[in-house]
């Protein structure tokens, strides 16, 4: 293990605020109790669950009483779409996605298609974005549910969430949102919002892993996923997680405070290494919509060169990113997000995502764009291919 | 991240001959950019079909670049011949192994190798067009050929076998059913192979009868090609005297006449040369 971190790959996990770990250590260490416990050691316990969902709502601009914790992003999404699909109160039988869901989404839409399910997976064009006419026309009286990502997972591209909901509302149907990659970097407000639930996770924004979150619109009907206990007023069965539950209330309630001013600057940095990166690299292409676009994600095309390779010699240099490219995923295919971008072929294998956080350093990125050159530059000269070289195809 | 062996993450960081040779005189290309890898591999000849000296240019994976690494100092110094001896398990063994998945990067460079020998020797290289089996796998260009190829030569008995060798498969999923068919194939084949080589020695006409006079001919012959030239090496020979019904008769001559296992010659190796290749139902005598 390399003594040097340079971590930015915060789409993938980041890591644990101080303040989150503070604020958790006492629930592992002294308050052990049960929060549904009837004595005093429980009460106390269960009075700081309820003041994490107050933080976790807050952040969102929701009531507390719509937010349900889970054990992660994926129990959320399965809940979300499942529950809601198990409690209708009509026979639709048809489901709007997306094709560039994460798994979490894309296999239970996969699983819902066996069980019966009409699913229609909505395109993207060549910048990441949806074909919204499609949309318009997929939408129909007898759409179910409309499960939609917030923002892409590999492109950070942003979905029109209120436009997508706007439609899903006038066609009777309720409206799904991964959000997982959105929360805690896009400032939210369900209230006003036409999102009728939506997925989070909390060691995606400085929490630790093991805590997800899901929102519930008052009203929504929906089957427990998770049969069990009454916790989480009887939606969710099983013992709360406590430590993680109070680390994702305060990871939250961090968020919630520095959103703005953390996403300026993140996104200036961001701006930087991209920016240099495709003006002093030769042959590199951004993948996704410039402006429409997570401010802390980059996801950069390297022409002529494999992302294995490229994240293989990073990573040696202790810079920690992730590619979309075949290879490193153990499938044979580049992602299913930059295929159906069509991306290049030239560089759609050489494409490396890089995801800073707030704790992304000037210094760090410095010392990214310091490595990167040498690192394209080896690999280009070990490869065949190059500009003006391409065989026919 | 995968569990590379330091082999191949040494030969990944600080890959051998790697670059354009410049005065080589077989060169063979394999893969392409749109499957994800391809291998380019520069080999210098001599006159006495000894390589001097070979590199690579490789796109691809660390294990692609560390396969073809490995690749160009194994055929250094190696005859061609010797050369074409190499396979694709030999590659991924000298890197001390590679993961299952990545095994394809092995049998790129065994592919790539035998791209450039055959140029050199003025033979047809098989492209994937002109390679006159079937495509099955649309996503990366696998034609059945290759396919069975790979599942022959390195056994391989599953469909995640198959991609992890060829990368066939490892797409849209839609050739699975092709793959199972040809995997199915190869090794019904195989079985039944291996059952053939018993029952083949029975004889093929065992359901035409013989006439007389042509199963007396065709023991005449069998006797003149296959056992006397056998009893010879010990100096003995052999004599067909008679034929009544199945029962043959024969005399010993020679070394064979005097010899105590003469009886045991006869029924281990005369009657069953005879049974095998003329009838099932026949039977040794000796007369003296």
């Amino acid at each position: 293990m390399e003594t040097k971190i340079i971590y930015v790959d915060n789409n993938a996990t980041t890591k644990v605020a101080p303040e989150v770990v503070s604020a958790m250590m006492p629930f592992l260490h002294k308050f052990y109790g049960n929060p549904s416990s009837m004595h005093f050691f429980g009460g106390e316990v269960s009075r700081h669950v309820e003041r994490a969902r107050e933080q976790v709502a807050s952040l969102m601009g929701c009531d507390t009483s719509e937010i349900v914790f889970t054990s992660c992003g994926t129990e959320s999404d399965n809940t979300a779409i499942i529950g809601t699909l198990e409690a209708l109160s009509n026979n639709r039988k048809h489901i709007v996605t997306s094709i560039v869901e994460h798994p979490a989404v894309k296999n239970t839409m996969a699983y819902l298609s066996k069980k019966g399910y009409r699913v229609t997976e909505l395109g993207v064009d060549r910048q990441g974005l949806l074909d919204m006419n499609a949309l318009k026309e997929a939408i129909t009286e007898e759409t179910a549910l409309v499960s939609i990502m917030y923002a892409n997972n590999e492109t950070g591209v942003i979905f029109p969430m209120e436009e997508i909901g706007k439609i899903a509302k006038e066609k009777g149907a309720i409206f799904h949102v991964d959000a997982v990659q959105a929360v805690g970097k896009i400032p939210l407000n369900m209230q006003s919002s036409t999102i009728d639930l939506l997925s989070f996770s909390g060691h995606k924004l400085h929490a630790p892993k093991g805590i997800g979150g899901l929102y519930i619109r008052k009203g929504t009907r929906m089957r427990p996923y998770l049969i069990g206990g009454h916790q989480e007023r009887g939606r969710r069965g099983g013992t709360e997680a406590v430590p993680n539950i109070v680390a994702i209330g305060c990871a939250c309630e961090l968020a919630a405070k520095n959103i703005s001013e953390e996403n300026t600057q993140v996104k200036a940095k961001r701006d930087r290494m991209e920016n240099w990166i495709l003006q002093n690299i030769p042959d590199t292409i951004l993948n996704g919509h410039k402006e429409n676009r997570l401010p802390n994600t980059s996801n950069i095309g390297f022409e002529y060169i494999e992302g294995e390779a490229i994240l293989l010699l990073l990573s040696k240099a202790g810079i920690c990113a992730s590619s979309g490219s075949a290879c490193s995923s153990g499938s044979l295919e580049p992602s299913h997000v930059l295929r159906a971008m069509q991306i290049p072929f030239t560089s759609i294998h050489g494409s490396i995502r890089f995801s800073l956080s707030r704790y992304t350093t000037d210094e760090e990125i410095d010392y990214i764009i310091e490595k990167l050159p040498g690192i394209i530059q080896k690999l280009r000269t070990i490869s065949p291919f190059r500009k003006g070289n391409m065989p026919s195809l | 991240m995968w569990d590379y062996s330091e082999k191949v993450m040494e030969h990944f960081f600080n890959p051998k001959n790697m670059g354009v040779l410049e005065d080589a005189n077989a060169v063979g290309m394999i893969g392409s950019i749109v499957c994800g890898d391809a291998l380019k591999l520069f080999l210098k000849v001599d006159e006495n079909n000894k390589i001097l000296d070979a590199s690579f240019q490789t796109f691809g994976c660390g294990s692609a670049i560390a396969s073809s690494s490995m690749l160009t100092e194994m055929v250094k110094g190696k005859t061609l011949d010797e050369a074409l001896s190499i396979t694709n398990e030999d590659i991924a063994k000298a890197l001390g192994g590679l993961p299952a998945e990545k095994m394809h990067c092995s049998v790129m460079g065994r592919e790539a190798l035998e791209a450039a020998i055959k140029t050199y020797r003025g033979e047809k290289v098989q492209e994937k067009e002109e390679d006159e089996s079937r495509l099955v796998c649309r996503c990366f260009g696998v034609s059945e050929n290759k396919i069975r190829k790979n599942i022959i030569e390195n056994r391989l008995k599953t469909i995640q076998d198959v991609i992890n060798y060829t990368k066939a498969g490892g797409g849209c999923t839609s050739c699975h059913t092709d793959i199972q068919d040809i995997l199915n194939d190869v090794w019904k084949k195989d079985l039944s192979q291996e059952k053939e080589m018993k029952p083949s020695a029975e004889p093929k006409e065992k359901s035409i009868p013989l006439t007389n006079i042509q199963k007396i001919m065709k023991i005449q012959q069998v006797i003149e090609e296959d056992i006397k030239p056998a009893l010879v090496v010990d100096g003995g020979s052999l004599e067909l005297v008679d034929v009544e019904g199945n029962t043959v008769k024969v005399k010993m001559h020679g070394a064979c006449s005097s010899c105590p296992s003469s009886s045991f010659t006869i029924k281990t190796f005369v009657q069953r040369i005879l049974k095998e290749k003329v009838l099932p139902e026949l039977e040794v005598v000796e007369v003296k």
